[in-house]
């Protein structure tokens, strides 16, 4: 760490907020997000009506375009940004994201494993008469 | 550098002092990023309730399944409207930072008219769904699915009475800066909605009516 970088040292964003710029560049920034955005929904909309592409791909496709369109809203709405005066924020949603994870993909694990191992529910019927 | 100084501050811990001093962060950014740690608790809470959804999407106890009932066109409808009424509170929040009254009070009503444009139609589909005998006692699977999109709904309402009190705040008090810091929060909070709708629109229709 050289000094020059520290005497440059900066005060962190709070999430939402950019670092000054224009006007022009500010609304700019909104319809480049708007335009990515619409262009993944209509994606994403296209994709799940059409039989143009392999059918099992489908799911993943449109889990990816969720994904890719999430992104596109934190950084162009939110500002989320990589930039050294947004760290907190960005470990924040990092730990957010992990939560999220865990809780999802736990249940669903955790589910579809009780579900296997479930007998059919005729034979449990016969069981208990 | 003299050997002095060198011995003084061998790992030139000075300047790291003067960054330590420079005092507690701005009241705004100490805000925003309090807000933002509640909109992610949020949407942990969101996630257990797509958690719920996905584990229960086969179980529909006989009833209707998510590609009977789902009407993708006007999913699109409403995606469109909640999208266009981010972009626009995104203009409200340059107009408040730029202090334009008019700009502020034009872009904050766009956003408010999309927003219920969603909100009617939303409204529109769970009524329908409830008069073709698809309620939220029918089945496992409409029971999650009126909790999900119940909630983002009821996310949404509470934003618009939030919008509108930010609409009537600004107009009474003009741009002090704790009306500025609350539209900071509501920036977020109506950005962090359409997040959440687009989890919303492809995991509950587009999958939903998939399988």
């Amino acid at each position: 760490m050289s000094d020059v970088e520290l005497h440059q040292h900066q005060p962190d964003l709070a999430p939402g907020d950019e670092e000054h710029v224009s006007v022009r560049l500010r609304v700019l920034g909104y319809l480049v997000g708007l335009g990515l955005a619409i262009l993944l929904t209509a994606t994403s909309f296209f994709i799940a009506g059409t039989d143009l592409v392999w059918q099992p791909s489908i799911p993943v496709a449109i889990i990816v375009l969720a994904i890719a369109q999430m992104g596109v809203h934190l950084v162009f709405f939110l500002h989320i940004t990589t930039g050294p005066d947004n760290t907190n924020n960005v470990l924040a949603l990092a730990f957010g994201l992990l939560i999220v994870l865990l809780v999802i993909g736990g249940s669903l694990w955790i589910m579809s494993n009780l579900n296997h191992n479930m007998m059919p529910m005729d034979q449990l019927m016969q069981m208990q008469r | 550098m003299t050997m002095a100084a060198v011995h003084d501050d061998p790992h030139h811990l000075g300047v790291l002092a003067n960054i330590a001093h420079e005092g507690p962060a701005p009241k705004r950014i100490v805000t925003g990023y309090g807000f933002w740690i509640f909109l992610l608790s949020d949407i942990v809470m969101f996630s257990c309730f797509f958690a719920a959804y996905a584990v229960l999407l086969g179980q529909t106890a006989g009833g209707p399944s998510g590609a009977q009932l789902f009407n993708l066109k006007s999913v699109a409808v409403e995606t469109t409207c909640l999208l266009l009424s981010s972009f626009a509170c995104g203009m409200a929040s340059i107009a408040a930072e730029e202090r334009s009254h008019l700009w502020f009070q034009i872009a904050m009503a766009v956003t408010c008219m999309f927003g219920l444009a969603f909100l009617a139609i939303e409204f529109h589909e769970f009524a329908d769904l409830v008069a073709r005998g698809a309620g939220p006692s029918r089945s496992a699977f409409l029971t999650a699915f009126f909790t999900l999109v119940g909630c983002h709904g009821g996310h949404v309402s509470a934003g618009i009475l939030w919008l509108l009190t930010m609409m009537a705040q600004v107009f009474a008090k003009g741009f002090r800066a704790d009306i500025l810091r609350r539209m900071l929060c509501f920036a977020l909070f109506w950005h962090a909605l359409d997040i959440i709708w687009v989890a919303v629109f492809s995991v509950v229709y587009l999958l939903g009516s998939a399988a």
